[in-house]
């Protein structure tokens, strides 16, 4: 089974982010790049899956030259191969022009599923993986937290809010996976070690074959007009129990749409 | 000139226990303290992550790294919680190194894979209720009897030698006495559950709550003689080995514990606010914090250096000794401050300063006390 899997780096999920004032994109210097938290529970079902039943998985990332060190993450956990598409013309690039590229880059290349986290902890539209499926004409098994494949067959369960569907589909298929499908690995130092040696494939927007005017800020659906810095910490509510406390909180919770 | 920057490989492995310390161990290793509990859930998750095989070539089920990259991890540990450092440290550098060192292949082949794995837990037996830093002094006793030694006698303080992964213990014997009177010392493998070795009930110690620590009975204890780990009579010339590295280990610890204060400290000074501001703006608070982080970066210095010299097969003794001797005391020091700048809550257990003041103390005895090594220091100079 070969099996690409798509993983991003993204500001440090603890770590204050920022816009840049420039343009108003995610200030990738305010913050360390790791990779996307679900991200790695994509490269550890990848694993598994191979590990199971034999295959090769390929890490493959867009993002600027620091987002190599999130390939080699991927290749420190045991994918054998990695795909860093990285082009100063993608900076700024929507959901839409990232589908895009990623869908040029992932095609004709025999990959029998491809893995995405559900979201990513920065924009957390969890639209990609759809937009690739839909892109390269195959099904979107998205937000599965089961995975089991048989010959050219993909059962997954999909989360929903009441508890899960289960959905079976041909290969190839594009897959997303939430948190609870696994608990990712971290990486060995013998791992550590044996990534040095694994390939990363550079690919610009050129060799993907896209025009580099459908990408990039320029290009996107959507940009940011202003900003403003997020609001102190407000002081609490506090109430006291005078022996209706409960119904105070459940009107308040009710009052701030939490309820 | 030097260069104290991490390689890559390295930064990679301190950056990943980081991770795992900060996720996996932090959130839970409290609750396992107060209860005296050993986390065997970590242990294992720190047994596929490979921490028990780093110095140790894959053959035997190692990564194939070497023994500074056990040292960060050690330290990472540490600056989280030191009960799983000290089982770790203890794991490798007493339980699988000496069978690594000087056992013999079929040893190797036995018991490396699994005690690499962290599937398996090592012990090492040296101290007696009346030897400690006189090593040398021991009243156990291991006789030949046809194909087997017969093991007497008594070791305290074990780490790692009661818990239900426990597969052996190295444990140093008197096998006689040598031409100038002097007891031969040899070290002899006992595995887990033979008949004669007890394992005493655990003890209550002041901190490393959540690591395993036990005293040992060997009453007519019989072992194949091919228990034998290294040469007969060479057992003192060995574990004077384990002891010199594993002194970089332990400072590598200390160096850990005292980040972990530094890093407590700044969090609280920082938010922490009395008579209207934060009390990291009082600068009888913020010189704490620069003297501490001064005393961490000088033993994380001592002990980088230590290590580099191991790995480069120079001698090292003198500055494992020197760093062993710094880390340690300085860690007492940074968390005697830790605790003072937490105020009444450095006092609750719930608090980690609190954990990090209970585990320090011990660091300044276990492995060769502070005495010990300044005795090393002096001789090396020529004094004392």
């Amino acid at each position: 089974m070969k099996i690409a899997v798509c993983v991003k780096q993204v500001p440090d999920t603890w770590a204050e982010k920022k816009l840049t004032d420039a343009d108003r994109t995610l200030d990738r210097e305010s913050a360390d790049g790791v990779m996307n938290e679900l991200d790695e529970y994509a490269v550890e079902e990848a694993l598994l899956l191979t590990e199971a039943s034999g295959g090769e998985v390929v890490a493959v990332s867009m993002g600027p030259d620091k987002a190599e060190e999130t390939v080699r993450k991927a290749l420190q956990m045991g994918a054998d191969s990695g795909i860093h598409i990285v082009d100063d013309s993608l900076h700024g690039s929507d959901a839409i022009a990232t589908s895009l590229v990623l869908s040029k880059v992932l095609a004709d290349k025999g990959f029998d599923l491809i893995i995405f986290g559900s979201e990513s902890t920065d924009a957390r539209m969890s639209v990609v993986p759809a937009m690739v499926a839909e892109r390269l004409g195959v099904p979107q098994m998205t937000f599965a937290n089961k995975v089991e494949v048989a010959g050219e067959t993909l059962k997954i369960q999909r989360q929903t809010e009441y508890g899960y569907d289960e959905v079976e589909s041909s290969t190839p298929a594009v897959v997303s996976v939430v948190e609870k499908i696994n608990e990712p690995r971290y990486p060995s130092f013998k791992g550590i070690m044996a990534a040095k040696k694994k390939p990363i494939e550079t690919v610009t927007v050129a060799d993907a074959g896209v025009d580099a005017g459908q990408v990039g800020l320029a290009a996107a659906w959507s940009q940011v007009d202003q900003f403003s810095e997020r609001p102190p910490k407000a002081a609490g509510v506090k109430i006291e129990d005078d022996g209706s406390g409960g119904v105070k909180i459940a009107e308040y919770l009710s009052e701030q749409k939490f309820i | 000139m030097p260069d104290f920057r991490l390689s890559p490989e390295h930064e990679d492995l301190r950056k990943t226990v980081e991770a795992f310390a900060h996720d996996v161990v932090a959130p839970v290793i409290g609750d396992f303290y107060e209860r005296e509990e050993f986390p065997y859930d970590i242990v294992r998750q720190m047994g596929d992550m490979g921490l028990f095989g780093l110095p140790f070539p894959e053959e035997y089920g190692g990564m194939g790294g070497d023994y500074f990259a056990l040292c960060l991890a050690i330290e990472e540990l540490a600056r989280v919680d030191s009960s799983v450092a000290i089982t770790l440290e203890a794991g490798v550098s007493l339980g699988a190194m000496p069978i690594y060192r000087f056992g013999t292949e079929e040893q190797k082949q036995r018991w490396l894979p699994e005690l690499t794995s962290g599937r398996m837990l090592g012990a090492f037996g040296l101290t007696e209720s009346s030897s400690g830093s006189d090593a040398g002094d021991i009243a156990t006793t291991a006789v030949r009897d046809g194909d087997e030694w017969v093991v007497n006698g008594a070791k305290v303080f074990i780490t790692n030698s009661g818990t239900d992964i426990t597969g052996l213990v190295t444990v140093t014997a008197r096998t006689g006495t040598d031409e100038a009177g002097r007891p031969e010392i040899s070290a002899i493998l006992v595995p887990s559950g033979t008949p004669g070795f007890t394992v005493a009930p655990k003890y209550s110690k002041v901190g490393w709550n959540a690591s395993d620590t036990h005293e040992l009975f060997f009453d007519d204890v019989r072992v194949p003689a091919e228990n034998l780990v290294g040469e007969r009579g060479r057992g003192y010339a060995q574990f004077l080995r384990i002891l010199d590295e594993g002194r970089i280990a332990i400072a590598a610890l200390a160096v850990g514990l005292s980040q972990g204060c530094v890093d407590e400290s700044v969090a609280y000074a920082n938010s922490r606010q009395a008579f209207g501001k934060p009390i990291g703006r009082n600068q009888a608070m913020s010189f704490k914090i620069a003297d501490m982080e001064a005393r961490t970066h000088v033993g994380r210095l001592a002990y980088y250096e230590a290590g580099a010299r191991l790995l480069a097969g120079e001698p090292f003794k003198h500055q494992a000794a020197i760093a062993k001797l710094v880390a340690t005391e300085d860690a007492v020091t940074n968390a005697r401050e830790a605790t003072q700048i937490f105020g009444g809550y450095g006092f609750m257990n719930e608090y980690p300063v609190a954990r990090f003041w209970r585990d320090s103390k011990v660091l300044e005895v276990g492995e060769g006390t502070s005495e010990v090594q300044r005795m090393l220091i002096a001789r090396e100079l020529g004094v004392g």
